[in-house]
């Protein structure tokens, strides 16, 4: 055992781990650990691997239901969607590599999340992406927007995975962190799916994929540590993906799977060998020995501690199923991969690794798994925020506002960026990004099944009330789905915050966590995978609390599709929910009154499901032209949208008691718009009896301007207006220079 | 009609190509490896889009030097049906089955999006079931599908008809608004539109249905 | 023994990107650049051949595969 550095209380700090971590990990091995020890145990215990701070509260998830299959734990959660196939998802987040190299950081970020869906079997259909940025006129977010953009469109672009939805806002709260957070989602059968626990003593480790390098290396440690001035010097560790590496990767990997070869497999992601091999064997209870010599190698003289502890990506750990080795590596020598069988399954329950003749590492397993810390920081509950009454607000012109509204960066249109994806490969995709459905729709190939998905997070709600605003997040992605005309399934989800260490930061976290686990409970919409990122800050100031969440549903039918595009001269428009003009925290205080952090909307999760199940009725019993779900910017806004995406004008009358801010803009959750011919009035309103939902005559569709009470203006000039700002911004001339 | 497609490590438009040429002969195609050096005898072969290698190095440099190109050449020369899309097309260039070559989109960036295409000649194999002068949609997705070619050479392609498909509103850059072209014989085509993501099944007009038909017609 | 391909477009070839590099360093003040190109450089470690035999077969692969010469041109570059 190569024992040649002494490790110095500096080192133990530069790994990130504190003198308490240090001294039990001491206590365990009954020595002190050398240098490649200790790397792997910083790494094992990094907030990024071991989820140290959130693990205590993750577990008030709901992780279970009818269509789980798997949930939390495994590479990615497993859904059934009937007939045999199975639905594979996750959100992971790309924050720190992005604000540092911005194309490569979101386009490794978009590998290693597919990595994690076909590494279950799946061949991954859908990208999502939820991406959050400064403010516009920070001298960085033109600059992180290009790089961020063109990285996703890079990497899915050339795998041949269609980016189908997502959400793109700016915030100053992100100035010094931005947030990638991608998302995949996978397709295969039920008896396709594949786990990554090592089976078996004695049987080979593959090693395959593209080479290791020294990149990389503390990417986990770095994702654990908050931003200084010096971060930017930190370049060298970031990653750099190989997409074409990716795809051959995907093709060579589920042409193994299909042989029956495989006994357990494991993408490297963050902490690369390491996390792969002691995650493998950890949950098969068995030990492993690896040849570090045989290691595919890209650099010369790499030593133990950069081969573990390296982040190259496109890399898969596979476990063989004995005498199955030379017809295994066939496939990826097929594919122009390397590939090298670089170790065994042992009965040791340890950590064995070899180089140049020596051993180099001897850690026991499952005490490095087991022992890894888990805290309960100390947290404290966001003071409850002011309650914003409408009375306080001046009215304004409606049109005006609306006009305003729909050209804020959050709302404006966001073509600029998913033209550059590739939206439509793989020849499935029903429904992406462009205005027209608050869902992505992607066909279940071959089917007239399909998917709908959603990324959705208001951070301005969990901001000022974390509970509320959790529970808002969550019943977002279950309305978006039921709009689309799905059942709504369950989500993944990506929690990015600041520093747990700080008690308010921690505080934001174990209630956003709360309020979601509440709203996933009411509405049967559990957590199957998911992400945490903490440390989200720079110079001490954290991002807003931005618990992402991407939700996952099955229309049965595809015939029964719904979206807000279809309305038609001569259409009835209907509220369905109750109106208390509910302004606090709202865009409309945002951007009109530049108010913020007012108590946000109250969410009655009863009254969302009640609500929900009627859209669901009413949009399968075919009596809906158009349907889309209120969130920011309220009823003016989703006319709006309805108007630009039919391209057709829209009156909505004023409220006999609420004023017109708070009628047009207030945010009240649970409520929908409908858009239906008068035809079909009658059964709607037997229907809504029945279910006992309100249901609120609203306005009408037709003509070519859009009317709030008496104010218009013309549905084409909005439109215009709503295309510009993003185009505009990142068109002119300053483009390059800032 | 007999059809094969060709795979390239990278190419990802293979299935889509496939599935759409299914849908229109009721036969699949046989998917070759690049790898291979010979192919049983079939009346069309389809280059599909993607990223062969990556697009490294040059879009389609790497795979037009892979060893089944030479037998598409052999196709091609007796007579036989190649239809290059996206990829495939760039491919076809780099390869010089088909004059000029697809430099990055003027606006630098990649581009997706349905766009609208001229058929300028509605007397071609691959497009024989279009109205002449029809205006169809279609969708790209592209980063490097700017047309390009020395001025003799555009003459003459212009000259002789070899422009089968042009762009409306010119998303790219290319020269001459140029979508899609033949080879001097007429029975090899390049384009960088996706027809087999207009076949009709999901929202759209289903205007790349033709394109297939055309060819099933042509074949006999 | 290394060869050093440097690859540009040919005069007269559209080069957005050149374009787009000059627009760029024009907006944050570096006037006196009046055009940008640009180009590519490839890196190939030989071995087993003389001087003159590396230039020959250099320009060999340029114009089989390195460069497309409808519209590219190369030059090659052989140091020890």
């Amino acid at each position: 055992m190569t024992q040649a550095q002494i490790i110095t209380d500096e080192m133990v700090a530069e790994h990130g781990l504190s003198s308490d971590e240090y001294r039990i990990l001491c206590e365990h091995l009954g020595r002190t650990p050398n240098l490649n020890e200790l790397g792997i145990c910083s790494v094992m215990w990094s907030e990024h691997c071991s989820y140290k701070s959130s693990r205590i509260h993750l577990s008030k998830f709901p992780t279970s239901g009818e269509r789980v299959i798997c949930g939390p734990g495994e590479n990615a959660g497993v859904i059934d969607v009937g007939d045999g196939d199975v639905v594979i998802f996750k959100m992971e987040s790309h924050n720190h590599p992005s604000f540092i190299e911005p194309y490569q950081g979101a386009a490794t970020g978009v590998g290693g999340i597919m990595r994690d869906v076909f590494t279950m079997g799946a061949r991954p259909i859908a990208l999502l992406n939820a991406l959050r940025f400064g403010e516009p006129d920070h001298p960085k977010t033109r600059s992180l927007v290009t790089g961020v953009v063109a990285g996703i469109g890079g990497y899915g672009n050339c795998v041949g995975v269609p980016t189908v939805g997502g959400e793109v806002n700016f915030d100053p709260g992100y100035n010094g962190n931005i947030l990638v957070n991608a998302m995949c989602v996978g397709l295969t059968r039920t008896d396709h799916i594949f786990y990554s626990a090592a089976k078996g003593v004695g049987n080979s480790i593959l090693y395959v994929g593209a080479r290791t390098g020294r990149d990389g290396i503390h990417g986990a440690t770095m994702a654990s540590t908050e931003f200084d001035d010096d971060s930017e010097a930190k370049r060298p560790t970031v990653q750099v993906g190989d997409p074409f590496t990716e795809k051959r990767l995907i093709e060579a990997c589920l042409e193994l799977m299909a042989t029956g070869n495989i006994l357990a497999i494991q993408d490297m992601g963050a902490a690369g060998l390491t996390s792969s091999s002691i995650e493998m064997a950890d949950k098969g209870g068995v030990g492993i020995e690896i040849d570090l010599d045989r290691v595919p190698q890209r650099e010369t003289d790499m030593t133990p501690y950069e081969m573990m502890l390296s982040e190259s990506q496109e890399r898969m750990l596979i476990v063989l199923k004995p005498g199955t080795e030379t017809q295994s590596r066939q496939i990826f020598t097929k594919w122009e991969l390397d590939v090298a069988l670089i170790g065994k399954t042992t009965d040791t329950g340890r950590l064995v690794l070899s180089h140049k003749g020596e051993t180099v590492c001897d850690l026991p397993i499952a005490p490095l798994c087991d022992l890894a810390p888990k805290y309960d920081r100390p947290w404290i509950e966001t003071p409850p925020a002011p309650v914003l009454e409408y009375g306080d607000l001046p009215d304004r012109d409606a049109v005006s506002v609306l006009s305003q509204l729909m050209s804020c960066p959050d709302m404006a249109s966001k073509r600029w960026v998913w033209e550059q994806y590739d939206r439509h490969v793989m020849g499935d995709t029903l429904f992406a990004s462009a205005s027209g459905s608050d869902a992505a729709i992607v066909r279940l190939h071959d089917s007239e099944k399909g998917l709908a998905m959603t990324s959705d997070c208001t951070p301005r709600y969990v901001k000022a009330d974390p509970f509320t605003g959790g529970k808002q997040v969550v019943a977002e992605s279950w309305r978006n789905l039921i709009a689309s005309g799905a059942d709504p399934i369950a989500i993944t989800d990506c929690l990015n915050f600041g520093n747990p260490e700080n008690p308010q930061i921690m505080g934001q976290f174990v209630r956003a966590v709360e309020g979601m686990a509440e709203a996933c409970t009411a509405l049967e919409f559990p957590v199957v995978s998911g992400n945490v990122s903490l440390y989200n800050e720079t110079n001490g100031v954290a991002i807003p609390p931005t618990p992402t969440v991407g939700g996952v549903g099955l229309i049965p039918d595809l015939a029964q599709r719904a979206g807000y595009f279809g309305a038609c001269e001569g259409d009835s428009l209907y509220l369905l929910g109750p109106t208390a003009g509910w302004l606090g925290s709202s865009l409309y205080a945002r951007e009109i009154e530049a108010m913020r952090d007012h108590a946000p909307p109250p969410v009655d999760l009863e009254l969302e499901r009640k609500n929900g199940h009627f859209v669901t009725e009413a949009i399968r019993a075919g009596l809906l032209h158009a349907v889309h779900d209120l969130s920011d910017g309220g009823l003016a806004c989703a006319a709006a949208d309805l108007a630009i995406a039919s391209q057709i004008g829209i009156s909505l009358e004023t409220h006999d008691s609420l004023p017109n801010h708070g009628w047009f803009f207030g945010e009240d959750q649970a409520r929908y718009l409908v858009c239906l011919p008068a035809s079909r009035l009658e059964k709607l309103q037997k229907l809504a009896d029945k279910a006992d939902v309100l249901l609120t005559f609203v306005g009408e569709v037709g003509g070519k301007d859009i009317t709030l009470g008496s104010a218009r203006m013309n549905v084409t000039e909005l439109t215009r207006k709503w295309e510009q700002w993003l185009l505009e911004y990142m068109e002119s001339k300053h483009a390059n220079g800032s | 009609m007999r059809t094969a497609v060709i795979v390239f490590p990278g190419s990802n438009c293979d299935r889509d190509a496939a599935h759409a040429l299914t849908m229109v002969t009721g036969k699949q195609p046989a998917m070759i490896w690049h790898r291979a050096t010979e192919m049983s005898t079939v009346d069309l072969i389809v280059l599909p889009g993607g990223f062969a290698y990556g697009d490294y190095l040059r879009p389609g440099a790497m795979a037009a030097r892979s060893p089944i190109l030479r037998a598409v050449r052999d196709h091609a020369d007796k007579g036989g049906l190649v239809a290059g899309i996206c990829n495939g097309f760039q491919v076809l260039t780099e390869s010089k089955m088909l004059p000029g070559v697809l430099m990055r989109n003027a606006g630098l960036k990649f581009i997706c999006k349905s766009v609208e295409l001229k058929v300028a000649r509605a007397d071609t194999p691959f497009s024989n079931k279009y109205d002449e002068a029809a205006s169809i949609q279609i969708p790209v997705a592209h980063h490097d599908g700017n047309y390009f070619a020395q001025a003799d050479e555009l003459e003459r392609l212009e000259g002789q008809g070899q422009v089968v498909f042009r762009y409306c509103d010119n998303p790219n850059g290319s020269l001459n608004d140029i979508a899609g072209i033949l080879n001097e014989a007429g029975n090899v085509l390049g384009m960088m539109p996706h027809p087999e993501r207009a076949m009709g099944q999901n929202g759209d007009q289903g205007d790349g249905q033709l394109f297939f038909k055309s060819l099933l017609d042509a074949v006999g | 023994m290394k060869a050093i391909v440097h690859i540009a477009l040919k005069p007269g070839v559209l080069d957005p990107q050149g374009q787009a590099i000059t627009g760029a360093l024009h907006s944050m003040g570096f006037d006196e650049v009046t055009d940008a190109q640009q180009g590519k450089v490839i890196e190939l470690d030989l071995q087993g051949v003389d001087r003159v035999a590396a230039q020959e077969r250099v320009e060999a692969m340029c114009s089989k595969l390195l460069a497309n010469t409808v519209i590219e041109q190369f030059s090659v570059e052989i140091v020890d």
